[in-house]
């Protein structure tokens, strides 16, 4: 008897440890989606015709704030915050539909790629700055982002521009099921091709490390101002993408920064990820934006004042935090 | 020859890259002055008239309402936190005052926004005192609600009319001889008071300590999470104080008149040496440095550059002496 459950166990034993344990360590992410699930739910129920169109309609409104909180997720892990984002989406929406106003399509690749490359380049200077000048990165980015908002006023004054047929076609309709639309192929896409091989690489891992002690993670022989410097450059990648979102949404550059650097961190936040670093992935966050989006949507279809979305928001990222360290509290006791 | 060499090195010694270092560490205020000065010059060359009653009296009207924003920025970066809320609850005060006055008199119109900011402080408190939400994140999502809040109070008060009261208006906005503004009636006695109780007070040694090292602080007997429930509502409470020089000042009222205050106070407690990690600085270097983003907001403005060259420049330089500040004193 015994020796027949000894030999069993173990196996059932480990895939049953494993799957806990996997499911411990993605609570937080599998909550969200939980609660994600119930408020499609709820939407599908307050408005029942909510189907195809509502669906594309969330996919394109919510990509530039997706971005957004894929890049500061990739800089928050490593341990800083970057408040200058909405101004490099600002900037980078800007230089991208002043270069593609009336020029050919052919010509509209070439912009992208170079927007792409500024991102980079904005971001890596974010980054220089912060380790070069040892200021805390608040305090960088903060003052970065009077900057770069200014660059974007340099390169339009007021709302203008255009962009290219293709990137605007890229985001409308669906691709193959009518329920699958392209914005959330592209953001897939992106994340793809870009997120996952990091997070398989040394840069990844170092990434993490940084952000969970920097005085290990330079003892193990991380170079912790490179690391910092390459994750906030991929923060301004995903900036430009998500400027380049921004042109392609609305076929205009506007030179104000949108809201979203304080939503993409509040984003982060709600996404499970610590804003002490080391901690989290960015799948919670993209999880997180829905949510925050399809507020504001259920609102609207309730007949609330729209202004109360915004309190609901509020309201949400305040009470989800204080749950999520009111449970870590607890387990700090037990 | 030894007797030679020590006379001279105490001269010497005044021009050491350490001496510098101590005199920055010891006396922030030197530099910051000598720093306001230069400034003060440079915008004398560019556009002469700066030592005019006219001038000076603009220039302290504009940098009091800083100053009062920037207090809060100081009394919670002292802790470790940051307050960004100010900027929606003091356009929120602002506007509450305006609308309220016509229908209810002055008296109530004051005291309604100064409730509902030590409300908003004491739910930010909690949240970050006793549920220990990242300051940063609690004042955000406080802000965000103040900010919707105020928008369904605007709707509703769309008929009523707003307007900012006369006494308001002369308060935040006229000034003595013109050169002392109004406004330095409700400034000093509130910077007096921060100054005496940040040096004098067991309050004050406490958030320097909690700042400093939490974990010290608790062992030793402070009872963290009050001091933080009180900072945070003295925090919204002097923000409600600043809203209504702000709206005084602008003779505007909007639910988002502050916004712009938001930054520009995070820089002037940051470039007075008050360090955003928590502990250390104070709020006399607030002053200075709220008064060194005015008179560099004017400068740049008088040596005729556009808005876009302006907002760079400014945030430029906000880096530039933030790291000066940092390399001198050898912080990080």
């Amino acid at each position: 008897m015994s020796a027949v459950a000894d030999s069993i166990d173990p196996a059932a034993a480990r895939t049953t440890d494993a799957l806990a344990g996997w499911g411990r360590r993605n609570a937080w992410t599998l909550g969200l989606l939980v609660f994600l699930a119930i408020l499609l739910g709820f939407t599908k129920l307050i408005q029942p015709s909510y189907g195809v169109t509502g669906v594309q309609g969330l996919a394109i409104s919510v990509l530039p704030l997706a971005l957004a909180a894929v890049g500061q997720a990739i800089v928050v892990i490593s341990g800083g915050i970057d408040l200058s984002i909405g101004a490099m989406m600002a900037l980078t929406n800007v230089v991208a539909a002043s270069q593609m106003q009336n020029q050919s399509e052919e010509f509209g690749v070439a912009v992208v790629v170079g927007v792409l490359l500024l991102g980079v380049i904005l971001g890596a200077i974010n980054g220089a700055v912060v380790v070069a000048t040892r200021v805390p990165d608040i305090v960088v980015t903060l003052a970065m982002s009077f900057v770069w908002a200014g660059c974007a006023l340099l390169v339009l004054k007021t709302p203008g521009g255009g962009a290219a047929t293709w990137i605007q076609e890229l985001l409308k309709g669906s691709i193959g099921n009518e329920w699958i639309p392209k914005a959330a192929i592209v953001l897939i896409l992106i994340i793809a091709l870009i997120w996952i091989p990091l997070r398989r690489s040394q840069a990844g891992l170092q990434i993490y490390a940084v952000g969970s002690d920097r005085l290990a993670a330079f003892r193990s022989g991380v170079s912790v101002g490179r690391t910092k410097i390459l994750a906030y450059a991929l923060l301004g990648l995903f900036a430009a993408f998500g400027g380049l979102a921004l042109t392609a949404s609305t076929g205009v550059g506007t030179p104000v920064p949108g809201p979203y650097t304080l939503l993409s961190v509040a984003a982060v936040v709600l996404g499970g990820v610590s804003l002490a670093g080391g901690r989290g992935g960015i799948i919670g966050p993209l999880v997180a934006v829905i949510i925050l989006q399809l507020i504001r949507t259920d609102m609207t279809f309730l007949r609330f004042d729209p202004n109360l979305a915004v309190v609901a928001q509020g309201v949400i990222l305040i009470g989800v935090v204080m749950v999520g360290s009111l449970v870590q509290l607890r387990r700090r006791r037990a | 020859m030894s007797g030679a060499a020590d006379s001279v090195r105490p001269r010497n010694e005044w021009l050491t890259l350490a001496a510098w270092q101590r005199l920055f560490r010891d006396r922030p205020l030197v530099p910051l002055l000598g720093l306001l000065a230069v400034l003060l010059i440079v915008r004398e060359l560019a556009r002469p008239g700066v030592f005019t009653a006219d001038f000076l009296g603009v220039t302290l009207r504009a940098a009091v309402p800083l100053a009062i924003l920037a207090a809060c920025q100081t009394l919670t970066m002292l802790t470790g936190g940051i307050d960004l809320s100010v900027g929606a609850v003091a356009s929120m005060s602002g506007f509450l005052v305006a609308t309220l006055v016509n229908g209810q008199g002055l008296a109530v119109a004051i005291i309604v926004p100064l409730i509902a900011a030590v409300l908003v402080g004491l739910v930010t408190g909690i949240g970050v005192g006793v549920f220990r939400v990242h300051p940063l994140i609690m004042t955000l999502g406080i802000g965000l609600v103040v900010l919707g809040l105020a928008n369904v109070w605007q709707l509703r008060m769309v008929q009523t009319g707003a307007g900012v009261p006369p006494a308001m208006r002369s308060l935040g906005s006229d000034r003595l001889f013109g050169i002392l503004p109004y406004n330095l009636i409700v400034f000093i006695p509130l910077a007096v008071l921060i100054l005496l109780a940040l040096r004098r007070t067991g309050y004050g040694r406490m958030l320097y300590a909690i700042g400093d090292n939490p974990v010290a602080a608790r062992l030793s007997g402070a009872r963290g999470w009050q001091v933080l429930v009180v900072l945070y509502i003295i925090s919204a409470s002097i923000a409600a104080v600043g809203g209504f020089l702000i709206a005084g000042l602008t003779n505007v009222s909007s639910v988002t008149l502050a916004d712009s205050y938001i930054l520009p106070s995070v820089a002037a407690a940051v470039i007075g040496g008050t360090s955003i990690l928590g502990g250390r600085g104070g709020y006399a270097g607030t002053i200075v440095g709220a008064l060194i983003l005015t008179v560099l907001t004017s400068l740049l403005s008088a040596l005729g550059f556009p808005e876009a060259v302006r907002q760079v420049l400014f945030g430029a330089i906000i880096v530039a002496v933030a790291a000066a500040y940092t390399r001198v004193t050898g912080e990080t």
